[in-house]
């Protein structure tokens, strides 16, 4: 078995290679270092609603706990401070422990039940982050975080282009983990609990564990998102930056990518987070060059679209291409 | 007896909200009952209404508003907004849902959330309407102000504590009507026992010559209606409206729904009794800003300790 086939191999080299042609434009960074993160929350919700067949619409929750719990353990203002790469770790682990324990009680529910229930998840999670201003410093959100250090370089956050090779890091280090989950005995038992839960039982798969490793994975690859999210920012900003609308973003790239596709969910990401800081801000500022913009006109902000265009991905994908814009390829794995 | 009074007052307000999210219960319980579906786009279906109410409101002019040419000025919104929302809701599942009647459910749902989402972006659009009711639609994303055409007077007489005002009165005299209205339908009429058919198992129905299509369709348009209805006694109630009121709004409705047990109409009401109790008693003796939390907990532990409702019947489960 090759470790990544031609097409993901292919994501990363030019994605490697992407910022040697960029210089330093702000807009290309801040669009991609986006799209990095956007693309571990869109991996770990594809095992979870991809795989496995369960749909999640809380992940922006695990992303914001992830985000916090990072936030809490390395910033100054709290007696912690266990470093950039120790938090990561921290991150990863507390956000398994997380979907852990919303999966335990939850995941014996039928399929839009689980859905509710995790959206229901989210809201008390931004109340939860908004009202405790004691721990989680309200609105304000907790900063400085530190940056990452190897040895003695420190990754400052005005280079980009570092940010920018660590986040595709991790997102190659995501890709290969997903791969070889998909690929493992609990991979299997996904798949299989996705296509038939009932036969799979009676082939011995036991469906709430096997739903657990998935919701769990998922979880911690949101939480991972979402800390680098902060560490990028230097701050969780405040809790309203995870909101529905988020969990809805990171729908949209694996219905849009294909569900079940690793590949696909790479590409959902470019197109959708794309859209999102790249094509929309960039139309904005020609609105606003042309002077047809300013705040007069709500249909002259290309922002004010976002609802819109979210909408009617989700609609004609699922009428038109339900399968995605890359399927995953059952005989091989996804492709 | 102050503290009798107030706890009275929270009484007062709580089953009044608790009628107009009911109003939007029903909606979902309707449709969940007849395709299994949570239909998302119903809450902000429901804030479209609103808009829709104001807009007219603006065109018949913003003057001074009493007695019956406001009372008038009531029915003329009440039945536009409904039979708005009940062609919306229906044109939603034409477009939207009726393609995807074989695929899983799990399309079904995400297609239900594209919808939501297409009609969150119209409102805001809505709200930039070049109108005065709109503030000259400079600031569409802000709340709007809903003319208090439903005077705030207290019936019970200017002294006393507890408030008890028109615009209660208007809650009830439109919600109760509608629920026997809409009971009657469906337990006495042929339509209603088409519905009750299909939902119960629609080949089956489809082989007696009912035609499916038509009563999903109805469905729709009814609880559409519905909801029209209960955006503009929303908005007389509370005077403010906002594009993103619909997914509050939608929640608790469906947060009622799912207490009452889906499915079940009489169940949605009791249910949205309770979430809109809950509401003001939260508000009044707990802190405001976690009165959401609160909702929502009870959802999740509704849905992990008994999924069936308060009133819903045991569903069987499968695998």
């Amino acid at each position: 078995m090759r470790l990544l086939p031609t097409p993901i191999l292919a994501y990363f080299a030019i994605m490697a290679a992407l910022p040697l042609f960029m210089g330093t434009s702000g807009l290309f960074y801040d669009a991609f270092q986006a799209i990095f993160v956007f693309s571990l929350v869109g991996l770990g919700l594809n095992v979870v609603t991809g795989f496995t067949g369960l749909l999640n619409l809380g992940m922006a929750a695990f992303m914001a706990i992830g985000a916090y719990t990072f936030a809490i353990l390395t910033s100054d203002i709290y007696p912690f401070q266990i470093g950039f790469w120790w938090g990561i770790v921290a991150t990863v682990v507390i956000g398994a422990v997380a979907g852990f324990l919303l999966g335990a009680p939850t995941l014996g529910l039928s399929g839009d039940y689980l859905a509710i229930v995790t959206m229901g998840f989210g809201e008390i999670t931004l109340d939860v982050l908004k009202n405790l201003d004691a721990v989680t410093k309200g609105t304000q959100g907790i900063n400085p975080l530190p940056r990452p250090t190897f040895g003695s370089w420190t990754l400052e956050l005005q280079q980009e282009r570092g940010w920018y090779w660590l986040l595709l890091g991790f997102v190659l280090l995501a890709v290969l983990a997903v791969r070889r989950l998909e690929r493992s005995r609990s991979g299997r038992a996904w798949l299989s609990i996705r296509e038939d839960a009932l036969a799979s039982q009676c082939m011995g798969i036991p469906p709430k564990r096997t739903k657990m490793i998935a919701f769990s994975t998922g979880s911690a690859l949101a939480a991972l998102g979402g800390a680098l999210f902060a560490a990028l920012l230097s701050s969780t900003g405040e809790p309203a930056s995870y909101d529905f609308q988020v969990s809805i973003l990171a729908l949209c790239i694996v219905i849009v990518g294909g569900m079940g596709s690793v590949a696909g969910t790479l590409v959902g990401a470019v197109v959708m987070v794309g859209m999102n800081s790249l094509v929309l801000v960039k139309l904005a500022d020609w609105a606003g060059a042309a002077g047809v913009g300013g705040a007069s006109n709500v249909l002259a902000s290309p922002n004010n679209w976002k609802y819109l265009i979210f909408g009617l991905a989700l609609i004609l994908v699922v009428r038109l291409k339900p399968d995605g814009l890359l399927p995953p390829r059952l005989e091989g794995g996804s492709g | 007896m102050e503290w009798v009074d107030f706890f009275l007052q929270q009484l007062i307000t709580g089953l009044s909200n608790g009628m107009i999210i009911a109003l939007i219960a029903i909606g979902y319980t309707m449709v969940y009952g007849i395709i299994e579906l949570i239909n998302f786009a119903h809450g902000d279906l429901f804030m479209l209404g609103a808009f829709l109410a104001l807009t007219l409101l603006g065109m018949l002019g913003l003057g001074d508003w009493s007695g019956a040419s406001a009372w008038a000025a009531v029915v003329i919104m009440l039945i536009a907004s409904a039979g708005f929302c009940g062609a919306l809701n229906w044109g939603i599942d034409r477009l939207a849902y009726k393609p995807l009647r074989s695929a899983s459910k799990l399309s079904l749902l995400v297609s239900a959330i594209g919808a939501s989402f297409i009609l969150v972006n119209l409102g805001l659009f809505w709200g930039g309407l070049p109108m005065d009711v709109f503030a000259g639609g400079v600031a569409a994303a802000a709340p709007k102000d809903f003319p208090a055409l439903v005077p705030n007077t207290n019936l019970l007489g200017e002294e006393s504590l507890v408030q008890f005002t028109p615009k209660d009165v208007l809650v009830w005299v439109v919600t109760v009507p509608l629920m026997i209205g809409l009971t009657w339908i469906v337990t006495r009429t042929r339509l209603g026992k088409a519905m009750r058919a299909t939902a119960q198992n629609p080949v089956a129905a489809r082989l007696m010559g009912i035609d499916t299509d038509r009563v999903i369709g109805a469905t729709f348009l009814i609880g559409g209606a519905l909801g029209g209805f209960a955006s503009v006694i929303y908005s007389l109630y509370n005077n403010t409206i906002s594009f993103q009121m619909g997914y509050r709004a939608g929640m608790d409705a469906f947060t009622a729904a799912v207490l009452g047990g889906i499915g079940s109409m009489p169940g949605a009401v009791a249910g949205a009794l309770v979430i809109g109790l809950v509401r003001s008693m939260s508000d009044a003796y707990l802190e405001t800003r976690w009165t959401n939390t609160i909702v929502f907990g009870i959802l999740v532990l509704i849905l992990i300790f008994r999924p069936s409702g308060l009133l819903g019947s045991r569903v069987k489960e499968k695998v």
